[in-house]
């Protein structure tokens, strides 16, 4: 392998270097959720105001009289963090047009986990999203209520343990498959809709970047690998963020005025979805036929987003 | 961290002090630690990027370190090196 | 002073004039009724461009708090406007908005909290918020309305001040009423109101945190200051108050009386009711009952002195309750009242009067039936009016 000769060449032009999230913050060791921030922030640069859901997010980067946050950062409640960065979007307008603030784009952005996306935060993200506001909301995706001790939320996967969705003498884990959030957000004619993966940092980025630059609503949806709920060792973050990619089970794709495309390519044909599971204590419980049935869901949501990727056209052109 | 009469915490709790999470050292957390080897490192910067805490840094020739106040010995860096440039080694 | 042209208006249309006069930047107002003409008449309002306000047509009372909450936190003017249901939906976030000491003005057109549903008036949805923090004024008419919206600006952004406010108007009995009211000059209000200048705001000039969690080593501190502000601000709002008395004539004060001189039983009030008891006790006094009215308009911070000074000198007070506070045997006001005599060396007897309920009408002759039947209590006493047994 040849070297690179020096990352002072490449990164400027690659990855931003500021770090707008520091140091000293108790995620835990490993926490996908704490990189993707990290590098979502890279992305948005200072001219941002954070609206922050309640969430491992929120507590592990704000205890009074310590903030990890170098950017503009409020947090006011668990199901509400569209809502408040639609009440900052309109306040920073109303006083850019009265001439109360110099006449600068700055962006407000809201981030939630996936209890303050998909579930508890649902109706605010709705209604900021309908209502057309310029911000757009980044969803951390640990599927489970992780904060609060890895409770199920309506993300947490088919089959996967949680401490209330346990297997048991009666139960094999959690009984319903993921809610499709990204999909809602096309279906509320949210004009770029994206998943991102901080194991592909620089399509992360590239995504963030392009949502920022949209005049109006824009939504993410990230996987944030989770070691401590979903039962792996810290170290395996990035590498099951990858698998997750390469079984399909979440693919990184955008939707730009509705028109599907696939950023990462996946390999063809895809790895077993058991490659994914195996790593993953949260699925340690699971049978053969369980996850025959996992593999046919994961076989069927890559059908359908395939399906839109080469069928239905941008709105623009319909 | 310093204590606070009613009368001197802010008003509405703002915190006006931004990164000054910095003031806790996670570095107390970890068991292993990472070790670079430098003949082996490519210097591409994956384990820069992949560092949730943000405390990989390069020094004056290119070559990457973790800040010990902050590193909490997850072991990403070292899983992800391409050249397994990067140990990880028990705290002593 | 000016004359000034008075016109008939419906209040709930004055209120939203009112607002239209102070220079909002962000309202987030979701409808219900009683409430949805200042709603609606404020948006009609922005629609002509009569007022340059970033109006926020949310999905859920919820979200209409949490807008302003972001809007305030910017640096914008905030309002919003609710009752019943949406207030209780709204519940959760007012203690956040009070804490981090946001200047958001509310109207609440004071409406009966479910089960069962009424789209009437009392006070049951405000009282739930009692240890909000927020600052509650409540209005009689519909003057009241206009002149109250217009200072609660002045109030809640002082810097001794620095908290959100709740001006209560009675749902239909007051906020559907047609009445001849008169509204200051523009000028005059942008000479009573200055320019929002926050403690702190969100922008990455100047990046700060706010709604940071707090640990057993700052918590208890935090929880006082908030208290501690709320108290202080009584000065500030008799301060206000007094300005706008000397400039408009119109006197507002934490407690008003009526005819209390001499008096051995006094009713206490809250709300729209004021003005009928008003005509109770002239009643009462043509028969020969020395009654006399104690008005509370500022609910909190609760005006304690005041009502002590208003009512020193009685043998009775008669407490009306227009909520109910299950399981303590006494309405939220009646508590409230006792409280404020418990240290009192010379302590009238004080009964209550839970009545008003679900937009029940209180006549003149509720108030002198009341009031007569009050001068004669011997010790506390606590009924619900007019419900039959």
């Amino acid at each position: 392998m040849r070297s690179i000769e020096n990352f002072d060449l490449y990164a400027p032009r690659l990855i931003d270097k500021g770090e707008y999230l520091a140091a000293g913050h108790t995620a835990c060791a490993g926490c996908g959720e704490a990189l993707a921030a990290r590098l979502v922030m890279k992305a948005l640069g200072k001219d941002t105001v954070i609206s922050c859901a309640t969430g491992c997010l929120e507590i592990t980067t704000s205890r009074f009289p310590t903030t990890a946050w170098e950017v503009p950062w409020i947090h006011v409640a668990f199901e509400n963090a569209a809502a408040v960065a639609s009440g900052v979007e309109a306040g920073l307008k109303a006083l850019r047009r009265k001439g109360r603030i110099p006449d600068r784009d700055i962006k407000s952005v809201s981030m939630a986990g996936d209890g303050g996306t998909a579930d508890i935060g649902l109706q605010a993200l709705s209604g900021a999203m309908e209502r057309g506001h310029n911000m757009f909301h980044v969803c951390f995706d640990n599927e489970a209520y992780m904060n609060t001790g890895i409770q199920r939320s309506s993300q947490t996967p088919f089959g996967a343990w949680s401490t209330t969705s346990p297997p048991g003498e009666v139960s094999f884990g959690q009984r319903t498959w993921k809610k499709n959030i990204p999909e809602i957000m096309v279906a509320h004619n949210v004009s770029y809709v994206a998943t991102v993966c901080p194991s592909y940092p620089l399509d992360l980025i590239r995504k963030v970047e392009k949502a920022r630059k949209v005049k109006g609503p824009a939504y993410i949806h990230c996987l944030a690998v989770c070691p401590t709920g979903w039962r792996m060792d810290s170290s395996l973050t990035i590498r099951v963020g990858r698998l997750a990619l390469e079984t399909g089970v979440f693919p990184l794709y955008e939707v730009e005025n509705g028109k599907y495309r696939i950023t990462v390519d996946m390999p063809k044909p895809l790895r077993p979805v058991q490659d994914y599971l195996k790593p993953q204590g949260r699925f340690r419980h699971l049978t053969p036929d369980k996850i025959e049935e996992i593999q046919a869901r994961v076989n069927l949501e890559c059908k359908k987003l395939m399906n839109k990727v080469e069928n239905l056209p941008s709105w623009p052109e319909l | 961290m310093a204590e606070a009469t009613w009368r001197e915490i802010e008003p509405g709790n703002v915190v006006r002090t931004p990164g000054s999470t910095k003031e806790y050292h996670t570095g107390g957390w970890r068991s292993l630690r990472p070790v670079w080897d430098n003949s082996k490192c490519i210097k591409c910067g994956i384990c820069y990027v992949y560092c949730p805490e943000g405390c990989i840094s390069q020094d004056k020739e290119g070559f990457f370190m973790a800040n010990l106040d902050y590193c909490k010995g997850c072991g990403i860096c070292a899983q992800e090196c391409w050249p397994g440039a990067i140990e990880m080694v028990e705290e002593g | 002073m000016a004359k000034r042209n008075r016109i008939g208006m419906e209040v709930a249309l004055a209120a939203a004039e009112a607002v239209g006069m102070c220079n909002v930047d962000v309202a987030a107002v979701y409808p219900i009724t009683p409430q949805s003409h200042i709603a609606e008449h404020l948006s009609d309002l922005v629609a002509d461009g009569k007022t340059d306000t970033e109006y926020v047509t949310v999905e859920s009372e919820h979200s209409s708090m949490s807008v302003c909450i972001g809007a305030s936190a910017t640096g914008a003017r905030a309002y919003t406007a609710t009752c019943s249901q949406g207030l209780m939906l709204m519940h959760e976030l007012l203690p956040i908005a009070s804490a981090m000491r946001l200047p958001i003005v509310m109207s609440v057109a004071n409406r009966p909290v479910n089960a069962p549903l009424n789209i009437l008036s009392d006070h049951s949805d405000i009282m739930p918020q009692r240890d909000s923090g927020w600052i509650v004024i409540f209005s009689e008419n519909g003057q009241e309305v206009i002149d109250l919206t217009l200072m609660a600006y002045r109030i809640a952004e002082d810097k001794d001040v620095m908290l959100p406010v709740i001006i209560g108007i009675d749902g239909f009995i007051l906020t559907h009423m047609v009445e001849p009211m008169e509204f200051p000059d523009q000028k005059e209000i942008d000479a009573f109101l200055p320019p929002y200048t926050p403690y702190a705001t969100l922008h990455p000039d100047k990046p700060l945190t706010m709604g940071a969690f707090a640990m057993p080593d700052f918590f208890p501190q935090m929880m006082k200051a908030k208290d501690m502000a709320l108290l202080n601000s009584k000065k500030t709002i008799l301060k206000i108050w007094d300005e706008w008395g000397k400039q408009f004539g119109r006197q507002y004060r934490p407690v008003e009386t009526y005819r209390t001189e001499g008096a051995e039983v006094i009713l206490v009030t809250m709300g729209s009711m004021s003005e009928t008891a008003e005509l109770g006790v002239d009643e009462l006094r043509a028969k020969g009952v020395p009654a006399g009215l104690a008005k509370i308009r500022l609910w909190r911070p609760f005006p304690s002195d005041e009502l002590k000074a208003a009512a020193r000198g009685a043998r009775v007070l008669a407490v009306m309750d227009r909520a109910v506070s299950c399981g303590r045997s006494g309405g939220p006001v009646f508590t409230d009242v006792k409280a404020a005599f418990y240290s009192e060396e010379r302590r009238p007897v004080i009964v209550n009067y839970v009545m008003g309920l679900g937009g029940v009408d209180v006549t003149v002759g509720d108030f002198v039936k009341m009031g007569a039947e009050a001068s004669k209590a011997k010790k506390e006493n606590y009924e619900f009016y007019g419900v039959m047994e």
